[in-house]
């Protein structure tokens, strides 16, 4: 059983012969008429949605046509190389790597990060490994505050909530990891006469969880209209090695293992997609608790957390605002 | 010392840029949108350093943050207990 099937559910279930045409067509149609470029770079971490991207703009365009790119940095996880290998290989692309801790130090990532950790844990120290971590949705009713976790080298953990100066500059610094990804995204695809694909699953895009200008920066996104349970049946459907098919979800941003329910949504994947796709159909949280085997009230939380999610994260998605229109450019953007 | 009046000061002169006009003192900061996760952040700092006071991570609740009333009723209840003490 692959993680995406944990739970199933019919109204989730993909038919991915139709969903993989229907997205092999239109990266064709926006690569070579819409953005006028030759092909595409993709970044794969290794994990289950960039493998998917990558293999569905093999399809679009065939494997000469699509750069992969492999940047890992010194809080990647073990698996992160080896995985984003494998792909590349499974793929049969031409893809480079390039470990990214040389430039995250120069800029600063590192220093500024452990520096804000210092201030709430003042014992951290340079073999400590950290997470930032939210209280999960499904128990006592909470504000959503972040705390920080660090692991001294012989294992003993701390805990420390985050007060706002601490917690902007932690994630401003490891910002810089998606940022500086995406530079060297475009460094290829500038040389390469490519566009740059975005690799966000429909939670993702929906809920904000991406860095503005960083990974959340692209030409197209071939898969943000896809539920995560989706993903998972189309990279069986699309035949992805199984050791990617069945790797769990993670921000592999911190140096401790880090899952994205207590990074950022705060329940699993699986609820997550149950609940969004209900409050997108219109369904109470009383018909949804069965399916997701929760309590109304979880329901109905896990509901106020996607509406706050995406008020706070709207701005993300908004491009530049302008002091008054400018009609020409508008109208060019749009033939 | 007026609680109230001094975290709706707060909200209207560093969140709302001084537009204090649609402030509804008893509205939800989840559900009006006033606060995001981030102003609500810099509203915990704000009081435990302006009321001197300790807020513990099981003290997070809406019950006592979720507006401007509820929160000044839990800062003055703070301020009481540690009158006391």
């Amino acid at each position: 059983m692959t993680i995406g099937q944990a739970i199933t559910w019919d109204a989730l279930t993909l038919d991915c012969e139709k969903a993989s045409e229907q997205i092999v067509k239109s990266i064709r149609e926006s690569v070579g008429n819409k953005l006028k470029r030759r092909g595409l770079v993709v970044a794969l971490s290794g994990g289950i949605d960039s493998s998917v991207v990558g293999a569905l703009c093999v399809r679009a365009l065939g494997p000469k046509r699509v750069f992969g790119l492999q940047l890992p940095e010194r809080d990647s996880s073990s698996e992160t190389l080896a995985l984003s290998q494998l792909i590349v290989d499974h793929l049969g692309i031409e893809a480079e790597s390039t470990d990214i801790t040389d430039i995250l130090t120069a800029v600063g990532c590192y220093r500024y990060r452990d520096e804000a950790i210092r201030s709430v844990i003042p014992e951290y120290g340079p073999d400590y490994k950290c997470k930032i971590v939210l209280p999960s949705l499904l128990g006592p009713e909470s504000m959503r505050v972040f705390s920080v976790v660090v692991e001294s080298p012989d294992g003993l953990q701390s805990r420390a909530r985050l007060p706002l100066s601490a917690y902007l500059q932690i994630v401003a610094a490891t910002n810089f990891k998606q940022r500086v990804r995406k530079t060297l995204e475009y460094f290829h695809a500038d040389r390469l006469n490519y566009a740059v694909t975005g690799t966000p699953n429909r939670q993702e895009y929906d809920q904000g969880f991406f860095v503005k200008l960083g990974d959340g920066a692209a030409d197209i996104k071939p898969i943000a209209h896809l539920y995560k349970m989706q993903v998972y049946q189309m990279a069986e459907y699309l035949g992805l090695p199984q050791a990617i098919c069945e790797r769990p979800p993670t921000t592999d941003t911190y140096s401790m293992p880090q899952d994205q329910e207590e990074f950022y949504f705060s329940v699993s994947h699986t609820v997550l997609d149950i609940c969004l796709y209900g409050k997108n159909h219109g369904m109470t949280p009383e018909e949804i608790a069965p399916i997701a085997s929760l309590e109304v009230e979880q329901v109905a939380h896990v509901y106020r957390d996607i509406e706050a999610k995406r008020r706070t994260t709207r701005y993300q998605h908004m491009a530049p605002l302008l002091i008054e229109p400018v009609p020409e450019i508008q109208a060019n953007a749009l033939h | 010392m007026n609680v109230k009046h001094e975290i709706r000061t707060y909200i209207v002169e560093n969140i709302l840029f001084g537009d204090g006009d649609g402030v509804d003192e008893n509205a939800s900061f989840q559900e009006s949108g006033i606060l995001d996760s981030t102003g609500f952040l810099e509203l915990i700092g704000f009081v435990e350093e302006r009321f001197d006071i300790s807020i513990a991570d099981d003290e997070l609740s809406p019950e006592h943050f979720d507006s401007v009333v509820k929160m000044s009723t839990f800062v003055e209840q703070k301020l009481a207990a540690k009158a006391v003490a």
